[in-house]
C-alpha cells in the first residue's frame, strides 16, 4: 500500500498550514486516494498505474495546492510545534502556548467555568487563611523597629507571665542599661462627662515613656511630657483618632480642651495617629502616675501593669533577660516581704501577642491546603477526561515532530492559565470570606484590624495558583503527551488508556482520604465546643444580664457615698418588673477579668512570700449568689449587716475549704487577706468556673474568697468599685430589660453610664470565641471537601457508565437485573470510595493527634466521631455512585449493542 | 478530450450548486460526492481531489456546508459533510438562478425537449 500520507504532505508542504488542520487535510485527501486507488485497480489497472492516476489527481498538477491556499489561508495560525532551542524561541513559544490556551479554554466554557469554581473555591479559601496568618503572624507591628519591642512580666510561682507591680516597673527602669527606654501601661476606664451625654469610654493609663519606647508621634499636639507623669501634676490627656473624630467631629482646635474624666478635669495635648495599632479600643490616654490608688504603690499589688521595653542596639534579648533576672535578684533581697521568689521574664512584643494563636492558624493553614489539593484532584480528574479526547491532537502534533517535552509545556500552560483565571476570582472570594469569617467571630483573633490583602497575600495567591496549575496539570499533561500516534489516530476519538483510569481513582480516592481528613478534624472540633457548652460553670448561666456600672464623680468622690450609692443602685434596678434580684460584684467569670489576692490561714502575720498562696478575689454585695444562682454549701452568705462596723468576714468556695481545711468545717475559722487583713469564714458556696469552661481545671490558682463591698476599708474603695459589674437574674430575655435598667442606673444626677452590656451566655460564647472560629471555619473547609469529593466521585462514575454502555447493554440482553446493574456501578465506585476512606481515616488517625490542645472532651483518635464521618461520607459517595448506576439501567441493550 | 473541455466549462459555473444538491437529502463523504458526480452525468462531469476538496473547505468555510468526523465498525474514519441550514436556503437560491438560466439558453438556442 503507498504512502499517501508522506505524498500529500509534501504537495502541502508550502503552504504552512497549522499542523492539526494540515493533519485533518491530509487525512481526508488520503482516504480519497486510497479509495480512487482501489476502484481503480478493481477496473484493471496495474498496481502502478493506479497509484500514478490517484496521485495525479489528488495534486491536480499543483491545482491542489494553489486552491487551498486561497481558501485556507485566512485561517489563524495555531502554534507551530517547535523544539525549544534559543531563547528567544522558548519566548516565542511561551506566547504561543498563552495565546492557543485562551483559545482552548474559551473553545470549552462548560469545562473552563466547572474547573475554575472548584480551584477558586481552593484558591480563595487559602488566600483568605494567608491573609490572617500574614496579617496576624508574619506581618511586623506597626512600630519603627518592631523586633526590639520587648514585652515584660514579671514571674511568680504561679504564673509565667503575671503583670508588673509598678515600684518594681520603677525600679527595672532605672537600673536597666539594655533598654532605650521601658513604658507602662494598664487599662482603665473612664467616666466622660461634661460634654453632652455622660459616657464610659475605655482607656490607658500610660507612662510618659510609653509612646517614645513604641516610636509613635502623635497626629496632634505632643507626647506627654514627663513632669506630667507625676503625682499632683495636672492632668494631661491624649486622645485617640477616632474618640476625636466621633466626639469633638476633628476639631482642629481640640488642644488645650478641658475634658472632665473621673470627676478629674483634664487639659488634651494630643491626638494620636490614626492608623496607631496599641489597644485599639483605648480611647482617652492619661498619665499613670493620675492614677490616684494605693494599689499603683504598693509591691505586693498587680494591678494590671503591662511593661514594654525598646531594646538597645546591639543588645540581644537573651542578655536583657539576664540583666532583668539579676534585677530582680536584687529586689528580691531589698524586698522578701513582696518580692521573695519574683522573678521577669522577657518576651518579643509580637510573639507575646500572636503565639498563643499560632497552633490555632497552623491547623488551618493545613487544613484549607487539604481543601486545595481536593480541589485539585477534582480539576485533574477533568483535564485527564479532556486530555483522552484530545488525544487526536496530541497525536498528530507527534507525528508532525513535536517533542513530548514541548506537548507537556503547552498543557501545562493551559492549567496555569486556568487557574490564575480562578486565582483572580479566589482573591475576591478570599476579601469577602475573610471579613465575613471575621465578622462570624468578632474577638477571636488578635491583630485582626491588620488582616487584609496586601502585596504579600497577592504574591501569595500567584505562587499557589502557579503551583496549583503545575500540581493538577501534570498528570493530564504527561498522559496527553505520551500519547502514540499511530495507536491514537487509528483508534479515533475512542481510544482511552487504562492508565487513565488508574490515575482517576487515584484522584478520587485522594479526594475521599482528604475529606475524611478534614471531615474529622470539624467533627473533632464541634463535639469539643458542643462539650464545653455542656460543662457547669458551678451557676446557672440562663437569664443573666451584666452590665458595667460607672458611679456618679459625685458619688465617687467619698467611701462613706460608695457605701450609701450601692443599696440606693440596687433597690431602683430590683424594682424593674422582670428582675428578680440584683448584685454587685467586682469581677465577672468567664469574662477574661481577674482579680487575685494573697492569703494565709490564721491571724497571724504574713509568712514569706513564696510560702503563701493566691486566691480568686471577688468584692459582692449579698445577692451575689442568688443572683448568679451559685449553690450555697455551708454556713451563710453575706447580709447588709456585714460592715464596717462588724467584724470582717469572708465566704470561701468548696476548693479553697477543701485545700485548706481538709474533711473539717471551715466555717468559724479565720483567715488573713494581704492588704485587708484577717476575717472570719461565715460561709462555703459552689466553685465557679472562673478561667474558662475548659481551663479552669488546670488553672494554677482556683480557690475563691468572696468579700462584702460594706468592708472594704475607705482607702480602697474607690478601686474596688472601679468597673463594678451589675448582675441581674432576669424573668424575661434579659436584654429586652436593658433600656429600664439603663434609665435606673443613670439615677437622678444621671450621670452613671452602663457599658458593656452583656448577657452570661454572649460572655460564655465569648470564651469560646476562638474555638467556635476554629470550629466554622473546619467545617466550612470540610464540607467544601466533601462536596468536591462528591462531585469527583459522580464524574468518574459517570464516565466510567458511559464507557461502560456496551459492556452493560450485553449485560442487560443477557438478563442482568436492574438491581444486578445498579449493584455493579455501586461496587466499583464504592471501591475507590472505600480506599480513599481507609486511607483517610490512617491519616486522620495520625493528623488528629496535632490538634489535641484544640480539643475538650473529646480524645483525638475518638471512634463515635470517625465512624460518623465514614458514614456521612460514604452516605455521600453512595448517592454519587448511585445516580450514574442508574443512568446505566436505562441503557437499552439495542441501542448499547448499535453504537458498536 | 471534447468531454474534458465540456467538464471545465461546466463545472466552473455550476459547481457549488453540484455539491449543494448532493449533500441536500443526506450527508456524504468527499470520495462518494465525487463518484456521484460522475455516475449521474454519465461520465460527463468528473470532479477530481484537486479541485473538488477545496471547494469543499471554501463551502464550509462560508457555513453552508458541515464536515464532520464519523467512523463505522472496520472502516477508517471519514469526513462527512452535511447542508446546514444556511446552504440550504443558498441551494434554493441557486438552484432557481440556475432554471431561469437553463430557460433563458434553451429559448435562445431553440433546443425544445432536452
Amino acid at each position: 500500500m503507498p504512502d499517501w500520507n508522506q505524498q500529500i504532505r509534501t504537495q502541502l508542504a508550502g503552504l504552512n498550514l497549522a499542523p492539526a488542520r494540515e493533519a485533518e487535510i491530509v487525512e481526508e485527501l488520503a482516504q480519497h486516494a486510497e479509495d480512487r486507488y482501489r476502484e481503480l485497480q478493481s477496473g484493471g489497472a496495474t498496481e502502478s498505474e493506479a497509484r500514478r492516476i490517484a496521485l495525479e489527481e489528488i495534486s491536480g498538477h499543483e491545482l491542489l495546492a494553489r486552491e487551498l491556499r486561497a481558501v485556507e489561508c485566512t485561517d489563524v495560525p495555531e502554534p507551530v510545534v517547535l523544539s525549544a532551542g534559543s531563547k528567544g524561541r522558548l519566548l516565542a513559544g511561551l506566547g504561543q502556548d498563552l495565546r492557543y490556551g485562551f483559545r482552548t479554554l474559551r473553545k470549552n466554557p462548560a469545562f473552563t467555568a466547572v474547573a475554575m469554581l472548584a480551584l477558586a473555591l481552593g484558591i480563595g479559601a487559602n488566600t483568605a487563611i494567608f491573609s490572617v496568618v500574614n496579617g496576624v503572624l508574619l506581618r511586623p507591628l506597626a512600630y519603627p523597629d518592631p523586633d526590639r519591642l520587648l514585652t515584660i512580666f514579671e514571674t511568680t510561682s504561679e504564673f509565667s507571665q503575671a503583670s508588673v507591680a509598678y515600684p518594681n516597673y520603677l525600679d527595672w527602669r532605672r537600673e536597666s542599661r539594655s533598654f532605650t527606654d521601658i513604658g507602662a501601661f494598664r487599662d482603665n476606664d473612664f467616666n466622660f462627662t461634661g460634654a453632652g451625654q455622660p459616657e464610659q469610654v475605655s482607656g490607658e493609663h500610660v507612662s510618659a515613656s510609653l509612646w517614645p519606647v513604641l516610636g509613635v508621634t502623635p497626629f496632634l499636639g505632643r507626647n506627654f511630657m514627663p513632669e506630667e507623669d507625676r503625682q499632683g501634676a495636672p492632668c494631661a490627656a491624649m486622645l485617640s483618632y477616632g474618640f476625636w473624630t466621633r466626639r469633638f467631629g476633628s476639631d482642629p482646635d481640640i488642644l488645650g480642651r478641658v475634658l472632665t474624666l473621673n470627676a478629674v478635669s483634664c487639659t488634651v495635648v494630643g491626638v494620636l495617629p490614626r492608623d496607631l495599632r496599641f489597644r485599639e479600643y483605648a480611647q482617652v490616654f492619661v498619665p499613670i502616675e493620675q492614677w490616684n490608688s494605693v494599689e499603683l504603690r504598693t509591691r505586693e499589688s498587680r494591678p494590671g501593669l503591662q511593661v514594654i521595653g525598646r531594646l538597645k542596639p546591639g543588645v540581644t534579648i537573651e542578655a536583657a533577660q539576664a540583666e532583668i533576672t539579676s534585677i530582680c535578684t536584687g529586689l528580691a533581697r531589698q524586698y522578701p516581704a513582696s518580692n521573695a521568689g519574683h522573678g521577669a521574664r522577657v518576651v518579643r512584643m509580637k510573639d507575646d501577642m500572636v503565639e498563643y494563636i499560632r497552633p490555632t492558624l497552623l491547623l488551618l493553614v493545613g487544613a484549607v491546603g487539604f481543601v486545595l489539593i481536593v480541589a485539585c484532584a477534582n480539576v485533574a480528574n477533568l483535564l485527564l477526561a479532556r486530555s483522552t479526547a484530545r488525544k487526536r491532537e496530541f497525536a498528530i502534533r507527534a507525528a508532525l515532530g513535536a517533542k513530548r517535552g514541548r506537548v507537556v509545556r503547552q498543557l501545562l500552560t493551559e492549567s496555569v492559565l486556568l487557574s490564575l483565571g480562578a486565582a483572580s476570582i479566589g482573591l475576591l472570594l478570599a476579601r469577602w470570606g475573610t471579613s465575613l469569617v471575621l465578622a462570624a467571630a468578632p474577638g477571636s483573633l488578635p491583630r485582626s484590624g491588620e488582616i487584609g490583602i496586601d502585596p504579600y497575600v497577592m504574591l501569595f495567591t500567584l505562587a499557589v495558583s502557579i503551583a496549583t496549575g503545575v500540581l493538577f496539570g501534570l498528570a493530564p499533561a504527561l498522559h496527553g503527551a505520551n500519547a502514540n500516534p499511530q495507536e491514537s489516530l487509528k483508534e479515533g476519538a475512542r481510544g482511552a488508556g487504562g492508565g487513565r483510569h488508574r490515575a482517576e481513582g487515584v484522584f478520587v480516592a485522594v479526594e475521599v482520604g482528604l475529606a475524611v481528613i478534614l471531615l474529622a478534624g470539624a467533627g473533632l472540633m464541634m463535639q469539643s465546643v458542643w462539650r464545653l457548652w455542656q460543662v457547669d460553670p458551678g451557676f446557672n448561666t440562663r437569664n443573666i444580664l451584666t452590665t458595667q456600672v460607672a458611679l456618679s464623680p459625685k458619688v465617687m468622690a467619698s467611701p462613706a457615698a460608695i457605701r450609701l450609692a450601692f443599696p440606693q443602685l440596687l433597690g431602683r434596678v430590683a424594682a424593674i418588673p422582670g428582675v428578680r434580684s440584683a448584685a454587685i460584684t467586682s469581677v465577672v467569670p468567664l469574662s477574661e477579668r481577674n482579680s487575685e489576692i494573697p492569703y494565709w490561714p490564721g491571724t497571724g502575720p504574713q509568712p514569706a512570700q513564696d510560702r503563701t498562696t493566691s486566691a480568686m478575689f471577688y468584692i459582692v454585695t449579698p445577692d451575689y449568689p442568688n443572683a448568679m444562682q451559685i449553690p450555697l454549701r455551708r454556713g451563710r452568705f453575706f447580709t447588709d449587716r456585714d460592715d464596717l462596723a462588724s467584724p470582717p468576714v469572708v465566704v470561701i468556695d468548696d476548693v479553697l475549704a477543701k485545700h485548706l481545711f481538709p474533711g473539717q468545717d471551715p466555717v468559724g475559722r479565720q483567715i488573713s487577706l494581704i492588704v485587708l487583713g484577717p476575717a472570719q469564714i461565715v460561709g462555703v458556696v459552689g466553685h465557679v468556673k472562673h478561667w474558662g469552661l475548659d481551663s479552669d481545671d488546670a488553672a494554677k490558682i482556683r480557690d475563691q474568697i468572696y468579700f462584702p463591698v460594706l468592708q472594704v476599708p475607705d482607702k480602697f474603695m474607690s478601686e474596688a468599685v472601679a468597673g463594678l459589674t451589675l448582675v441581674l437574674r432576669t424573668a424575661p430575655e434579659p436584654l429586652s430589660l436593658v433600656p429600664a435598667v439603663r434609665a435606673q442606673v443613670a439615677g437622678p444626677t444621671r450621670d452613671q453610664p452602663v457599658y458593656a452590656v452583656r448577657t452570661m451566655e454572649q460572655i460564655i460564647s465569648g470564651s469560646l470565641a476562638e474555638r467556635r472560629f476554629t470550629m466554622l471555619l473546619l467545617i466550612i473547609f470540610a464540607a467544601t471537601a466533601l462536596l468536591l469529593a462528591a462531585v469527583g466521585i459522580y464524574g468518574v462514575m459517570s464516565y466510567a457508565v458511559t464507557r461502560r454502555t456496551h459492556e452493560l447493554g450485553i449485560r442487560t440482553a443477557l438478563g442482568a437485573s436492574r438491581g444486578e446493574i445498579v449493584g455493579l456501578v455501586v461496587r466499583q465506585g464504592m471501591r475507590l470510595a472505600a480506599i480513599g476512606m481507609a486511607a483517610g481515616l490512617v491519616a486522620a488517625l495520625a493528623l488528629t493527634r496535632l490538634m489535641a490542645g484544640l480539643l475538650y472532651g473529646v480524645r483525638a483518635a475518638d471512634p463515635a466521631t470517625l465512624a460518623t464521618v465514614t458514614l456521612l461520607l460514604g452516605g455521600f459517595a453512595l448517592l454519587a455512585c448511585y445516580i450514574p448506576a442508574r443512568r446505566a439501567t436505562a441503557v437499552d441493550p439495542v441501542v448499547a449493542l448499535r453504537c458498536e | 478530450m471534447e468531454g474534458q473541455s465540456i467538464d471545465r466549462e461546466w463545472k466552473k459555473g455550476s459547481a457549488e450548486l453540484l455539491l449543494l444538491s448532493l449533500l441536500e437529502a443526506l450527508p456524504r463523504h468527499g470520495y462518494e460526492i465525487s463518484k456521484l458526480i460522475e455516475q449521474r452525468s454519465q461520465g460527463a462531469l468528473r470532479f477530481h481531489a484537486a479541485s473538488l476538496y477545496p471547494l469543499l473547505y471554501r463551502l464550509e468555510k462560508r457555513g453552508w456546508i458541515q464536515g464532520r468526523w464519523v467512523e463505522k465498525s472496520g472502516q477508517r474514519r471519514r469526513r462527512y459533510y452535511r447542508l446546514t441550514s444556511q446552504g440550504r436556503k443558498v441551494l434554493a437560491s441557486q438552484r432557481l438562478g440556475w432554471q431561469t438560466f437553463v430557460e433563458a439558453i434553451n429559448r435562445i438556442t431553440g433546443v425544445e425537449n432536452a
